[in-house]
């Protein structure tokens, strides 16, 4: 075997994103201590700088695609899509963080740095294209989200919820393990390729029940992180009980890059099995909606309300996952990235609106708020339409696209009742909107102070892209479509 | 041609007014709203005139929207016969319906919101006329919803406005939910949504292979338009959304957005009429609302509410039209009931007005002598809407109902019927409100020219707006229609009874109305109750799905964990005694038990048995 360890120099460049953020991080750690306690929050301007240097090297990355270190990793379309929202997720999740921390007075750096290391494991998920890699990053990411999640250690909603993560969290993740091993004891490979090609090869029936087993132990793990049921059960908890600003970025990031790896996988390394997968990302997909959607109709906190319209949202994905086809990537490609932006979005809203130790959580309070602050209310209205799936907006399209892909794959139950779910659905967000326009203002929004600029930037940026992508789709479109070719 | 400019005026007037509005004074408000509208009528007309006869279809092309794979979607408008007549529809008594309400709302808070949302309509509406494909369709299909709901709960102060602007968001999105369906069966069916590639794929395709595939989308199709049209099971909405300020019920739950239902259906009359049990669906749904609207009508009492059944009646008859294939029949209609319903909520919104806010017709009554130009106006209408003779309802109910009497001659007697109810109980509302004695404690007072001269403009049309030949102005797009001059009389007479009825109930014999609804006892108290349907939607639809997703989910699989995270002891003592109350302890050893079973659960489909297949 000729062995020629050393990496090329495009292998740095591909990987080029994840050094910067990886430094970054590891320096404003150093300078945490280092600098005096007033100069402090100049941190989150370089936390920033490297993000967009992340963004700018991810893309650059794009005109130089292929296998690297070993066929470990790979940068193709499908990773640079994934590898440009996370870290787009990144920096609105930075926006909306700084005014929070200080309110809380919790601001130091270390939160930054996790937010880094965390989209750096999100980046390496996007990339991976081997199971240890896929692993490796999951728990870069994860870790760095469960301490994000308990990060004001003073108060108990944190703790708990930061808890309850990292307990199931782990608890999944050995599901995810063990999977990989079991198809490694299988087809003797951890590469997704190489395990394509094994399962092609025509074997013995037990191969296939083998495979199929470890398909069913990784689905676990995955089904977990995206939030899918039935292992959805975890994340209304720690939704509610985590920071504003981590729940804003833990509904976004972590979720698009499971759902990358979870592509990957399943179309790459499982797509000769489909059919044994299939009907259960079906059924999976349904409950997911059905739980979502209807226990968010009795939700009387927004955080919680808005987590179960996270669990529906994955549910729609799934749908797409289950289509089982090129449009079904693109369409579920799509779908995460106007879902990044219009949930970013109401999530700022939230961050805005609880104040400090998150008082006013409860959508009774969001009443008169379009009266109190009208441009607030206004894009918050636009989110609230994104999630219904109102047309001109990124919601619409990417429901559009998901149940054009299901019915394409002739998944038409599927469909008709995907899309009664999401008639329901207009309910609960709906009432949101009622309170915020027609009821008088109460004692929590007549204290409302003027929003800050972290949260207006992300609040505009989430509301342009959300109409941007409902406006004119195609840009995005075209982009997933080529390169969800590239996944089969 | 520029057809994007129609309605890009409403929608700068919408961006001017939301956005400024606020600081503006109240004529720049004005000039902003009504010139918008005012511009996308010239252009309108200008457009019409500048291309004729439209012998063919005029189509824009813009851009491309949507590129994916094979399916490709542009945003383009066109122009035909059909599309004519609705633009000046929309446009023309939109104009008129926004020069009232400039009188109207003088008085409100929120002025400037009002007028921005007002346009906002228009430019969604027209939106929804002129588009090419069914998705740009469905874009004004969901905008004009959008904006009926925000009208709806305009005066959010009043509880009742808000929970009927979501009643009626709700009901569309059920509505919706069909017509959405059937916009993916098309993509899939035909590969493409443009209107003219569709209908010709349609039209080539043998009539054995199509049958099946083409009634279920265009049941769909009917889904849609039931709850956008308000038909039974999905009118409730309509009469709630009276709530709203009277112009809008004027101009989106009378003339124009109600009536897009009818437009889908015309429009796609070649899809429609290869399934011809879809069409005989639309035909009895249409006349099953139309009577039965009509007997609930016979009962109320407030003044917008009896105008808000006739409406959901009236819609019917259109359904009636284009159930039987009438489709010229249903859309002539569909324009006199625009001119003389517009009329009818625009002169109940004067009388509302000079009374300073009273909708019940029993502290109304004698006002003939205090307001003369809304009590003639509305007896035009009034006449109008009966059928009388030569006026516009005359020509276009007829033309539905001998229509009808081709395709099944018990179609044509029960449309006989409803039109006398019809007449009996518009002419009721006018007797009680303006003749005899004043029953209320206003000042009752004339409106001003402001808001009278739209109310003549419309009374014209009312009366003669049926001279204008619709049925043969489409005959190009739409086969022509049968001709039957005797039964146009009978339906006219009984039009002309039913108003002799209500002279007798309400002038001639007054007292005799109270003691037929004591006669009637029970039944009036149904009607009057207008048969419990909303009760029968709240026992039947709308508790079990709440108690279902709050004792099944809330409490089963979720955790109940309103506050749950933190306060642990508020749960527990919470549903305690069910078995299911092991998962909602908030506690991680049951969460991880239930990754467990799932996982069991799911090992053992997929690892050991193949699969759930």
């Amino acid at each position: 075997m000729p062995a020629n360890f050393a990496p090329s120099a495009a292998d740095y460049l591909r990987i080029l994103p994840e050094i910067i953020m990886t430094v970054a991080g590891v320096l404003i750690m150093l300078l945490e201590g280092w600098l005096g306690e007033n100069k402090k929050r100049n941190l989150s301007v370089q936390t920033f700088v490297a993000f967009a240097a992340a963004l700018v090297s991810a893309v650059a990355a794009n005109g130089n695609p292929g296998l690297s270190f070993s066929n470990m990793l790979i940068v193709d379309g499908f990773a640079t899509f994934f590898r440009v929202l996370v870290i787009a997720v990144g920096i609105l999740s930075l926006f909306s963080a700084t005014q929070y921390l200080k309110r809380e007075h919790a601001e130091s750096s270390e939160y930054y740095a996790l937010l880094l290391f965390s989209v750096t494991g999100q980046c390496i998920m996007a990339t991976a294209n081997e199971l240890i890699m896929i692993f490796i990053g999951l728990e870069i990411s994860s870790i760095a989200t469960y301490v994000l999640a308990g990060y004001l250690r003073d108060d108990k909603r944190n703790n708990e919820a930061a808890l309850k993560y990292f307990l199931l969290g782990s608890f999944a993740t050995a599901f995810l393990l063990y999977g990989i091993a079991w198809i490694y004891g299988t087809t003797g490979s951890t590469n997704l390729s190489t395990i394509r090609i094994a399962l092609l090869t025509p074997g013995s029936e037990t191969n296939v029940i083998l495979a199929g087993t470890a398909a069913a132990l990784m689905f676990v793990g995955f089904a977990f992180k995206v939030s899918a049921a039935p292992f959805q059960i975890w994340a209304p908890d720690v939704y509610q009980g985590a920071p504003a600003p981590v729940t804003l970025f833990m509904s976004a990031g972590p979720k698009a890059a499971a759902f990358a790896v979870f592509l990957r996988v399943f179309m790459t390394a499982f797509g000769p099995i489909t059919s044994r997968w299939e009907p259960f990302v079906w059924s999976s997909a349904l409950l997911t909606m059905i739980i979502g959607n209807f226990a968010a109709l009795m939700q009387t906190n927004i955080k919680r309300l808005l987590a179960y319209s996270s669990i529906a949202n994955a549910g729609y994905v799934m749908v797409a996952i289950a289509a089982d086809s090129q449009i079904g990537v693109a369409a579920a490609m799509f779908y995460l990235a106007a879902y990044a932006f219009m949930n970013i979005g109401a999530f700022a809203v939230v961050t805005h609106f609880s104040r400090q130790g998150e008082k006013f959580v409860n959508v009774e309070d969001l009443a008169g708020l379009g009266w109190k602050q009208p441009v607030t209310a206004a894009l918050f209205s636009i989110f609230l339409l994104s999630l219904i799936g109102v047309p001109l907006t990124g919601g619409f399209f990417g429901k559009f696209y998901i149940f054009k892909a299901a019915l394409d794959a002739n998944l038409v139950w599927l469909t008709v009742l995907g899309l009664l779910n999401s008639a329901v659905a207009a309910y609960y967000y709906l009432r949101i909107l009622v309170v915020m326009y027609m009821k008088e203002p109460g004692e929590a929004t007549l204290s409302l102070q003027p929003v800050g600029v972290g949260i207006a930037a992300t609040l505009w940026i989430s509301a342009v892209g959300t109409l941007v992508l409902g406006i004119f789709p195609s840009v995005v479109l075209n982009f997933a479509t080529a390169s969800s070719a590239l996944v089969k | 041609m520029n057809l994007w400019l129609i309605p890009i005026f409403p929608l700068l007037g919408f961006l001017l007014n939301g956005l400024l509005g606020r600081r503006l004074p109240k004529a720049m408000i004005n000039l902003i709203a009504l010139g918008s509208v005012a511009l996308s009528f010239a252009w309108v007309v200008k457009t019409l005139v500048g291309l004729g006869p439209i012998e063919t279809k005029y189509i824009e092309h813009y851009c491309t929207w949507i590129q994916s794979g094979t399916l490709n979607i542009s945003v383009d408008f066109a122009v035909d016969r059909l599309t004519a007549i609705m633009l000046m529809v929309v446009t023309g008594v939109g104009l008129l319906i926004h020069i009232y309400a400039a009188g109207y709302m003088e008085h409100e808070g929120g002025y400037y919101r009002f007028f921005a949302y007002f346009n906002l309509f228009m430019f969604f509406m027209l939106v929804l006329v002129l588009a090419q494909n069914y998705l740009l369709l469905f874009v004004g299909w969901e905008g004009v919803g959008l904006c009926s709901y925000l009208l709806i709960g305009f005066y959010f102060t009043e509880q009742f406005a808000t929970t009927a602007g979501n009643k009626a968001f709700i009901v569309n999105r059920i509505g919706d939910f069909g017509f959405s369906l059937a916009v993916f069966l098309i993509v899939r069916q035909f590969g493409t949504l443009d209107f003219t590639k569709v209908f010709d794929a349609a039209k080539g395709l043998p009539a054995e292979a199509s049958t099946g595939i083409l009634t279920i989308i265009t049941l769909l199709l009917l889904v849609g338009a039931a709850g956008k049209s308000a038909q039974i099971p999905l009118y409730v909405w309509l009469p709630d959304a009276m709530a709203g300020p009277t112009p809008v019920s004027a101009l989106i739950h009378a003339a124009t957005m109600v009536t897009a239902g009818v437009y889908m259906i015309a429009r796609s009359a070649s899809l429609f009429s290869k399934a011809p049990i879809t069409m005989d669906t639309v035909a009895v749904i249409g006349l099953a609302t139309a009577f039965f609207a009509a007997t609930i009508g016979l009962a109320q009492t407030d003044i917008k509410k009896v105008f808000a059944y006739s409406t959901v009646s009236q819609l019917g008859y259109m359904f009636l039209g284009v159930g039987v294939g009438a489709f010229s029949a249903g859309i002539f209609h569909l324009m006199t009931h625009a001119f003389f319903k517009a009329l009818l909520f625009l002169g109940a919104g004067a009388v509302i007005h000079g009374l300073h806010g009273e909708q019940e017709l029993g502290q109304m009554g004698g006002l003939f002598k205090h307001m003369k130009i809304t009590a003639i106006t509305l007896f035009c209408a009034s006449l109008a809407i009966s059928g009388f003779p030569f006026t516009s309802g005359f020509f276009s109910k007829d033309a539905i109902l001998v229509a009808a009497y081709e395709h099944a001659p018990w179609m044509y007697w029960v449309g006989v019927l409803t039109a006398g109810m019809t007449a009996f109980y518009v002419f009721r509302a006018w007797f009680l409100a303006f003749t005899g004695d004043y029953r209320g404690h206003a000042h009752p007072h004339e409106s001003p020219l402001v808001m009278t001269g739209p109310l003549m403009i419309l009374a014209v049309l009312s009366l003669a707006g049926g001279f204008i030949n619709i049925p043969h102005f489409l005959e190009p797009m739409f086969a022509e229609r049968a001709e039957n001059q005797g039964l146009a009389w009978l339906s006219a007479g009984v039009g002309i009874l039913g108003i002799l009825l209500a002279y007798v109930f309400y002038v001639a014999k007054r007292g005799l109305a109270d003691s037929f609804a004591k006669a009637a006892g029970g039944l009036y108290t149904l009607v009057y109750n207008k048969y419990f349907v909303d009760e029968a939607y709240d026992a039947t639809v709308v508790e079990p799905l709440i108690e279902g997703s709050r004792t099944v989910l809330w409490r089963g699989v979720d955790a109940g964990l309103i506050d749950g995270t933190v306060n642990g002891v508020g749960t527990r003592s919470r549903g305690i005694g069910s078995i299911l109350r092991l998962a909602q302890s908030g506690n991680i050893r049951s969460y991880a038990a239930w990754v467990v079973l799932g996982s069991i659960a799911l090992l053992l489909a997929i690892g050991f048995s193949g699969g759930l297949r």
